[in-house]
């Protein structure tokens, strides 16, 4: 991690989150933002080298989204801002000020059951040592909303950013035609 | 990673003021995804970023002009290339978008971030022990007697043979396209093929934009060339890789005759390469593969190989005239 500290990170759920959008300084050195993660409201202070992905992971304890090449060369850190697939890892942190970021934490039902995607993840062995899963299961979500999904060529173009070094790359293709129509039916 | 200040501008004076008056370690910052991996290695080590992602009307992009088609500098990759005018009338410019970087990088870049993306010379990237006259001016190149595969073979000079990476620069080159930019005395405007320079003996300079000027949106002449055309790029891998040569070329046909050629390489030069020997050797000709492999030869007449990269002549002169090619069934 290179220079990454969170500054006096608070944790506190901000009353009036994403309401102020404008990051400042603050009295610290620090950056005061407020953003909400998987539909909770946050406020931090945090340096501005922070990558979002150090900031979800040591910031708030949210660790399913992985630091695999910190370049994002990888996609193993991929998470949703505002709806859509990023890599959270060379995202500032202070980018997503205002904004909703989504984490693989954040897409389980209300009644605990796993999403779709994550069964069919499950149901096709889409996974061996499963670091990259996160972030598969992530883009995999965005790459069916996109509508990327017309034919196995087009997904495996779209989900392209996630590299698989356990080679499960034929599960995941697998999982993502069976998990479609259910999402679509969702 | 060197500490910065980061403020976000809410116009576009406020932000030209700002980057203009925090002096030499200023830097606008869009998407991120070029400054911020370069910030990781070292490569780049700004004081201060100004945000303008916030800045109105930056990301707004409009296709279906009668005269041009305009492209805000803060619209996003994805939302330019699944653009169903763009995909339909000028895939070339399309292509360039779609077969760059991830869905997740290209849901973050910029098109005016991506113009400015910088070399992936591993030499530039890892920086000491190795030189690079680009990091370091007067240090010296070790990709001229390193690895340089990836290395340009048209465009380089003593300093530095870096490949320009981008693909999106290099079909708009081929359908001349402008850039508008501002800074702090006012606007102007700059021929896309004038943004890039070639390194020369100041590699370290690789734009005609000061450091305080801005780029506001791209404009590309609307034209009947776009529907026949294509972006043909062949990389290590079929996909999320960088050119090991690519070519934009855009054509008006009248039945099996060209009437009007666009060549641009990219993936092989230093800068967005317009090829105007191949174009002129085309017109009038009838599209054959013969006429299309000399167009290609044509393309690549002077290039210089190094230690690694001379296979990527002949890869070229063939992707020049696939692409030649694929663009001739669209028309």
């Amino acid at each position: 991690m290179i220079g990454a500290t969170l500054v006096g990170s608070s944790l506190a759920p901000a009353e009036s989150a994403a309401q102020d959008t404008n990051a400042r300084d603050s009295a610290s050195g620090g950056l005061e933002m407020r953003f909400t993660v998987n539909g909770e409201a946050r406020r931090l202070t945090l340096d501005p080298r922070a990558s979002l992905l150090d900031t979800l992971r040591e910031g708030l304890a949210l660790t399913g989204a992985k630091k695999g090449c910190d370049h994002g060369q990888c996609g193993a850190c991929t998470v949703h801002l505002d709806d859509r697939r990023i890599a959270s890892c060379l995202t500032l942190a202070v980018q997503a000020n205002g904004r909703a970021v989504t984490t693989i934490e954040g897409i389980v039902p209300e009644d605990g059951s796993l999403h779709p995607m994550q069964q069919a993840f499950i149901d096709h062995d889409a996974l061996q040592c499963g670091y990259c899963t996160p972030g598969q299961i992530m883009a995999a979500i965005a790459c069916v909303r996109e509508g990327h999904i017309g034919s196995a060529d087009e997904i495996r173009e779209y989900m392209s950013g996630n590299l698989c070094r356990c080679g499960a790359y034929a599960g995941i293709l697998a999982a993502i035609q069976d998990a479609a129509p259910k999402m679509q039916a969702g | 990673m060197r500490p910065f200040a980061y403020a976000r501008a809410e116009t576009e004076a406020a932000a030209i003021r700002a980057v203009s008056a925090g002096g030499p370690g200023t830097r606008f910052l869009a998407g991120g995804t070029t400054l911020y991996d370069l910030m990781k290695v070292g490569a780049e080590a700004p004081e201060r970023l100004v945000d303008i992602n916030a800045l109105p009307g930056l990301a707004s992009f409009d296709t279906g002009g009668r005269r041009e088609l305009v492209f805000g500098a803060g619209a996003r990759m994805s939302d330019v290339a699944a653009d169903p005018r763009l995909v339909a009338e000028y895939p070339v410019l399309s292509d360039a978008l779609w077969k760059a970087a991830s869905q997740q990088l290209r849901n973050m870049a910029s098109l005016g971030g991506n113009l400015l993306q910088r070399t992936r010379c591993a030499y530039f990237r890892g920086g000491e022990p190795f030189t690079c006259n680009k990091r370091a001016p007067g240090s010296g190149c070790a990709a001229r007697d390193g690895i340089d595969r990836g290395h340009a073979v048209l465009g380089g000079s003593e300093a530095c043979i870096a490949t320009y990476p981008g693909d999106w620069a290099v079909a708009l080159v081929a359908l001349d396209a402008v850039v508008d930019v501002a800074g702090p005395n006012g606007a102007r405007t700059i021929p896309m093929e004038a943004l890039h320079r070639e390194p020369g003996a100041t590699p370290e300079v690789e734009t005609s934009l000061a450091r305080d000027e801005m780029i506001l949106r791209i404009r590309v002449p609307a034209t009947q060339l776009g529907r026949a055309s294509t972006y043909h790029k062949i990389r290590d891998r079929e996909s999320y890789a960088f050119a090991l040569a690519s070519a934009a070329v855009a054509l008006r046909m009248e039945g099996e005759v060209v009437r009007e050629a666009r060549v641009a390489l990219g993936g092989l030069a230093t800068r967005p390469w317009r090829a105007r020997d191949a174009e002129r050797g085309l017109v009038g000709q009838r599209l054959t593969a013969e006429a299309a492999r000399a167009a290609g030869d044509a393309a690549l007449r002077g290039a210089q190989p190094g230690h690694h990269n001379s296979f990527r002549i002949e890869l070229g002169a063939r992707t020049v005239a696939d692409a030649l090619m694929i663009a001739r069934q669209r028309a």
